[in-house]
């Protein structure tokens, strides 16, 4: 029979992109367990790191790293964490929503600013929208590994110790839980001081080398970290959004089937009904 | 005999966690080995080994490419890098990083243009208001 040709070649095509959202989200819950096991398997780096910060910034009195100096602010230097692809929601937008606010009101108080990006997405919005970026890093993937972000990095930790930028923020999102991530802006360097350094302490490190060396490794390296978990927890963010997002698809997909289903057996039936009619007139006219 | 508790992890995951009688590291100025009550110290790694002797003389080995030791009397902290860092590999990342930028950003002025964003963030806003309305009015 002939009849609503269309629509079943609507249903077909319908169920088709349902069943890749459908795959989509499936992947995307998977890869965000994984994620989320990434990101707690690089907490206790960092949460070392920040137990022997505390002790050097507690024991050690007579050399300043500048890492732990705050100085007058004329110039902030942002690292964005993105996404490498779409289809995760308003995960991204929003965090630039974040951003953009910052950057107005750092524009108000007349300080200039210079990202650097991480992820596609962040590097193609800046790129439509304007602003300088001084160093990029993106197809990060989804096991991230710190060497490919040292570039963006090492560019923001240089220009601050050169003096081109007075503050390092990171603007990515935060973990709350698999249906909501935050944006967030959080400051870098300097460093902000420990909770803990209240105690005092009267001992020193045996430093080797010596302690400007070692500090600054110390540091550098606290900062690349910090920086990795942010990425790793972005990435968690990235696969729970496109879960939702994917989600709601193939619900949605499955919704326009049924309202499709109706209206091609509302056809068919009429056509049923139609040439019965007609026979039945046939019969009569006889 | 008396232990100390040591800590072995990296920016990825942690490597090794537990009670130690000594621990033997390749600290930049020769390898060191660390018994409990050692002084305070903090000092860079070379690439190589690091060996854990566990309770009853056993012997546990990890390769690291290098990062940093700290020593306190009853912890240490092995703060192992993931990869081999160099001074000109770490210069090398830079410039990769900023060429990508720049060859993306071609034909940027570096100023920021708001209204261009708000516009396209709002844009944005409104498509994904427009999909939830949808889905309330279909549900």
């Amino acid at each position: 029979m002939a009849v609503g040709k269309e629509i079943r070649v609507k249903i077909a095509s319908v169920q088709n992109t349902q069943k890749i959202t459908r795959a989509m989200e499936m992947v995307a819950t998977s890869k965000m367990r994984k994620a989320q096991e990434r990101m707690r398997a690089a907490r206790p780096y960092a949460d070392r790191m920040r137990n022997v910060i505390s002790h050097v910034a507690g024991a050690n009195s007579e050399y300043r790293h500048p890492f732990l100096v705050a100085r007058p602010v004329k110039r902030v230097g942002i690292i964005v964490v993105s996404t490498d692809r779409g289809l995760c929601g308003g995960l991204n937008s929003n965090l630039f929503r974040m951003l953009i606010q910052h950057l107005k009101r750092w524009q108000a108080e007349n300080i200039e600013f210079e990202v650097c990006t991480i992820g596609r997405k962040a590097l193609q919005f800046f790129q439509r929208v304007g602003g300088k970026v001084s160093g990029q890093a993106s197809k990060i993937g989804d096991a991230p590994h710190l060497e490919q972000l040292l570039g963006p990095v090492k560019i923001m930790i240089d220009a601050y110790l050169e003096g081109r930028v007075d503050q390092i923020f990171i603007a990515s999102n935060d973990f709350v839980n698999s249906m909501t991530q935050k944006p967030e802006l959080e400051q870098l360097v300097p460093l902000k001081p420990a909770a803990d350094a209240g105690l005092a302490q009267y001992w020193d490190y045996l430093y080797e080398p010596d302690a400007t060396e070692v500090l600054n490794q110390l540091l550098v390296r606290y900062v690349e970290s910090l920086v990795y978990q942010r990425v790793v927890e972005n990435i968690a963010c990235e696969q729970a959004a496109r879960m939702v997002a994917m989600k709601s698809a193939s619900d949605n997909a499955g919704k326009l089937i049924k309202e499709l289903q109706l209206i091609y057996n509302k056809a068919r039936q009429a056509a049923i009904t139609q040439e019965l009619a007609e026979i039945v007139g046939g019969a009569a006219a006889v | 005999m008396s232990t100390i508790h040591v800590d072995i992890v990296s920016a990825e995951r942690e490597i090794f966690a537990g009670e130690a009688e000594m621990l033997f590291a390749p600290a930049r100025l020769g390898e060191v080995g660390i018994l409990p009550g050692h002084a305070p110290l903090l000092t860079q790694l070379k690439p190589g080994e690091v060996r854990v002797q566990l309770k009853g003389g056993e012997q546990q080995a990890f390769y690291i490419s290098g990062g940093m030791l700290e020593v306190q009397p009853k912890i240490v902290t092995v703060l192992s890098d993931t990869a081999v860092r160099a001074h000109d590999l770490d210069e090398a990342a830079v410039l990769k990083a900023k060429q990508e930028a720049e060859e993306a950003l071609a034909n940027n002025t570096g100023k920021l243009d708001f209204t261009k964003a708000q516009a396209e963030l709002a844009e944005l806003a409104a498509q994904l208001q427009t999909i939830q309305r949808l889905r309330r009015r279909g549900g």
